[in-house]
Formats: structure tokens, C-alpha cells, sequence
């Protein structure tokens, strides 16, 4: 007996949330498994359906929607913006002087986790196995602070902030030297960590840090330093359906099951009746299934190819211009892959 | 094939079994993994002329896929493969190009809406 189409479309767009499981997770639309369906890829058909909607931006973080793409590739995407978008960050720690508490190896961790404010686009990778570093490849660092005894301090005092000076070493104290042509190269643009209040370590009068750090280009797969985003992340648009109407107190019951804001209540002609208003805020808990009325006349799930991406930036790069740089990444795996075959196609 | 001064770190290599035709042929892809790997999986099984495609990645601590394809009618496995990294670039250009369209849309409306 032939399946009715709708269920088809079902199983073949909407991931079911059921009690106790997960159900048509993955994607089964590939030629020959639905007979009447043409699942070839068709570039024409992908752009006539593919859409991105930009909910909000601002300089760190862009929130917008991707519809109507597979989630092999959006992963992919996901994937890259944490782990292969290139940034710079401090690599060499040369440490001359440190008397301070903190350990050298522990400074030098903290040191490579500070966000470096350099665009990533206009530096090379070091070669392997150079161990200087040339201008078009490194940023030099310094950090050099001496913490002294505060002589106008009054003799009754005992906060280290009017006792000390420069007892707090914070990333503002990193200066940067440029090497060969980086002063006219970047002139205005200054280059330093991203935030100015990061604390690297505390000092007491007498104890000094005087440090050079190079700074390198990197990815988040070799060490999570170089990874550009805070995080990125997606999630699915959650789909509500009602599978027959629900009305006076069993629709207040509803209501109450999902986020706020998710189901509406009208009332017509005296009686309520509930509607879907904005699924997209619902965050899928499945409250509704634990209730024993509400569980057959409502059905979860979440839209297969409608991802609704977060990508919050560290402040290198823009967000937005940092998912630019992600597909970029992905064209150039593809591009790596090609090339390879043309030239082994010529031998 | 040419020999090289240096010796280069391969790229892709291709695995076939003897006697077997053009048409089954597991590549190994160095310095990928499911980035690449679950993508590309997709675009090849979107492509009907294709039997089986699927990849697996030998062992964690090594960076490098495998990726077999086996296609009907004798097609060498070559095709599938060239075409899908083609559709997969493509895809990736018109996203971009979408998303570049949708970022200077919503900076010009917000532009716009202060003004």
C-alpha cells in the first residue's frame, strides 16, 4: 500500500521530537529512494530555494537564518568558523625577566590566549623550520612592567590600589614594535590586543615582567588560541503542529507548556482557541508530551533544512566578515582537491 | 609521474583493488576530515549515476579520510568525484554571493532606519 504523499513530505522535511526519541533524523532525500520525487542535485533548484535572512548584526555578533541547504553543509560551515578561519595570535614568548608569582610557562598560556587585534588577510603563514620570523609573517610584542611602592600612599592605608604602582598588569601594557615595514604598512592602524582590561598577572613592589612575544598566523585545528569566534553555533526552527484544534482550558494548559511567546490565544465567538504564533522562540523541552490530554492532539519537531546560525566574533574580525572567510575556506578545500586532479589528469 | 627535488606530502592518493574496473575506487584524502568528508558524501549521493559513496576517517590521531565511490554502468569513479567538488564549490560561491547580498541589504536598512 502506497504511503500517502504527505507523510512522505513528513519524513522527508520535518524532524519528529516524540516522547521518547528522535525520529527521521536524517537526510533520505537522495535519487531512487522516493519513487515520483527528482532528488538530483540541481544547482537552478537549490538557488531558486536558498535563502538567508539576517535577523540582527552589529560588529560581534550576526544571528541569521540559512534555509533551504543541507546540514552536511552547514556543519561544514560550523565547523570551519571554529576550527580553520585563520587569526594571529601570540606564539614565541621570549621571557627576560620575570619575578613575579606566576610561572613563565603559565604567563606565556595567558599570553597566547589574548586576542590580537591584526587583520589575519594580510599575513602570511610562518614558513616551518624559520625560526626568526619576517615582517610579513610575525608581530612583535612587548610587555614590559616594574610595580614600585606608591610614595604618596598615606601610612594608614592598605589598598593595593594607593599603595602600588602597576601592580596590575593588564593587556593595555602590551605595546607593539613594528618590524621592517609594518610602521608604514599599517601607519594608523594600531595593532594590540582586542580589550584593554584583560588581567594578566598581579605584581608587588620589586617584581618585574619585562617580555617579547612574536605573534603568529594560526587556525583553531592546530590550538584554540587561533580560533576567531567565541562561539558559533546553530540550531533547527522548531515546528509546531496541531493535530486538532485545542480550545478553552486545554489551550491555557498549552499555553503554558511552551516558551513564552510561542502560542497565542485567541477568542472567538467566547470560546479560546490556541494558534502557533512565533515557533521560532520555543526552545523544544517536550513539556506538552509529558502531559497526558495535550500529548496526542500536538506534534514537535523542527524544520530539516531552516538553521538559525549564532556567530559571536572574539573581536578580530567582524562576524559577518568572518563567515565570509569560512565559505571562502570551504572553496579553497574544494579548489585544493580540484587542482590535484587537473594535475594528476596531466601526467 | 616526475621527480621532484623535494619531496612533496600527498595530497590524494587512490586505493583500487586488483582487478576491479574504474568504477570502485576509495581515495585518501589527506588533511581533511568530516568537513569536508560529510559534504562532499552529500553532493556524490546526490548525483544518480552513483551506487555507493561514504567516507571514514582511518583513526583520529591521523588527519587523512577515506572516500569511496562505486558507480552503475562503468562510469569511472573519477567523474562523480570531479563533479561533486565542482557542485560543492558552486554551492559555497552562490552562498557567499547570498550572504554578502543579505549583509549589505541589512546594513543599508538599518542605515535607513536611523536616518
Amino acid at each position: 500500500m502506497a504511503v500517502p504523499r504527505s507523510r512522505v513530505d513528513e519524513i522527508r522535511n520535518c524532524i519528529t521530537l516524540t516522547e521518547y526519541g528522535v525520529r527521521n533524523v536524517h537526510t533520505t532525500d537522495f535519487p531512487g529512494n522516493y519513487p515520483g520525487y527528482d532528488d538530483t542535485w540541481s544547482q537552478k533548484r537549490f538557488e531558486k530555494n536558498f535563502r538567508i535572512n539576517i535577523i540582527n548584526m552589529d560588529d560581534s555578533t550576526v544571528e541569521f537564518d540559512m534555509i533551504g541547504i543541507d546540514c552536511a553543509i552547514a556543519n561544514a560551515f560550523r565547523r570551519i568558523l571554529l576550527a580553520e578561519v585563520p587569526t594571529m595570535a601570540v606564539e614565541k614568548v621570549f621571557i627576560y625577566n620575570n619575578t613575579s608569582i606566576v610561572q613563565d610557562e603559565i604567563l606565556a598560556h595567558r599570553l597566547g590566549l589574548i586576542p590580537i587585534k591584526a587583520d589575519p588577510r594580510l599575513f602570511e603563514y610562518r614558513n616551518s623550520g624559520d625560526e626568526e620570523g619576517t615582517e610579513i609573517d610575525t608581530i612583535q610584542l612587548q610587555l614590559k612592567v616594574k610595580c614600585t611602592r606608591n610614595p604618596k600612599a598615606t601610612k594608614e592605608s592598605s589598598d593595593p590600589r594607593e599603595l602600588y604602582v602597576n601592580h596590575m598588569v593588564y593587556s593595555k601594557h602590551i605595546k607593539w614594535i613594528p618590524i621592517g615595514n609594518q610602521a608604514d604598512h599599517f601607519g594608523e592602524a594600531v595593532i594590540g590586543p582586542v580589550h584593554e582590561d584583560i588581567l594578566i598577572a598581579q605584581l608587588r613592589p620589586g617584581q618585574e615582567l619585562d617580555i617579547v612575544m612574536h605573534c603568529v598566523k594560526g587556525i583553531g585545528k592546530d590550538h584554540a588560541k587561533f580560533s576567531p569566534v567565541a562561539t558559533a553555533s546553530y540550531r533547527l526552527l522548531p515546528e509546531i503542529t496541531f493535530l486538532e484544534p485545542i480550545e478553552g482550558e486545554l489551550a491555557e494548559k498549552l499555553k503554558k507548556c511552551f516558551s513564552p511567546g510561542v502560542i497565542a490565544i485567541d477568542v472567538l465567538e467566547g470560546k479560546k482557541l490556541a494558534r502557533v504564533a512565533n515557533a521560532r522562540l520555543d526552545t523544544c523541552t517536550r513539556e506538552v508530551l509529558r502531559n497526558e490530554e495535550l500529548k496526542h492532539k500536538v506534534k514537535i519537531g523542527r524544520v530539516r533544512d531552516h538553521f538559525i546560525f549564532s556567530v559571536e566574533s572574539t573581536g578580530i574580525l567582524p562576524a559577518a566578515v568572518l563567515v565570509s572567510e569560512a565559505i571562502k575556506v570551504m572553496m579553497s578545500k574544494c579548489q585544493r582537491f580540484l587542482n590535484e586532479l587537473d594535475l594528476a589528469q596531466m601526467e | 609521474m616526475a621527480t621532484e627535488g623535494v619531496s612533496r606530502k600527498p595530497v590524494l592518493e587512490m586505493v583500487q583493488a586488483e582487478g576491479a574496473d574504474e568504477s570502485c575506487v576509495t581515495y585518501v584524502m589527506h588533511d581533511e576530515d568530516h568537513t569536508l568528508g560529510n559534504s562532499l558524501r552529500y553532493m556524490i549521493m546526490k548525483n544518480p549515476e552513483v551506487e555507493f559513496c561514504g567516507y571514514s576517517i582511518t583513526h583520529p590521531s591521523e588527519s587523512k579520510i577515506n572516500f569511496r565511490i562505486q558507480t552503475k554502468g562503468g562510469l569511472p569513479a573519477i567523474e562523480p568525484f570531479r563533479r561533486g567538488l565542482t557542485e560543492l564549490n558552486d554551492l559555497c560561491q552562490h552562498v557567499l554571493n547570498t550572504f554578502e547580498m543579505s549583509v549589505k541589504a541589512y546594513e543599508q536598512q538599518s542605515f535607513e532606519d536611523m536616518a
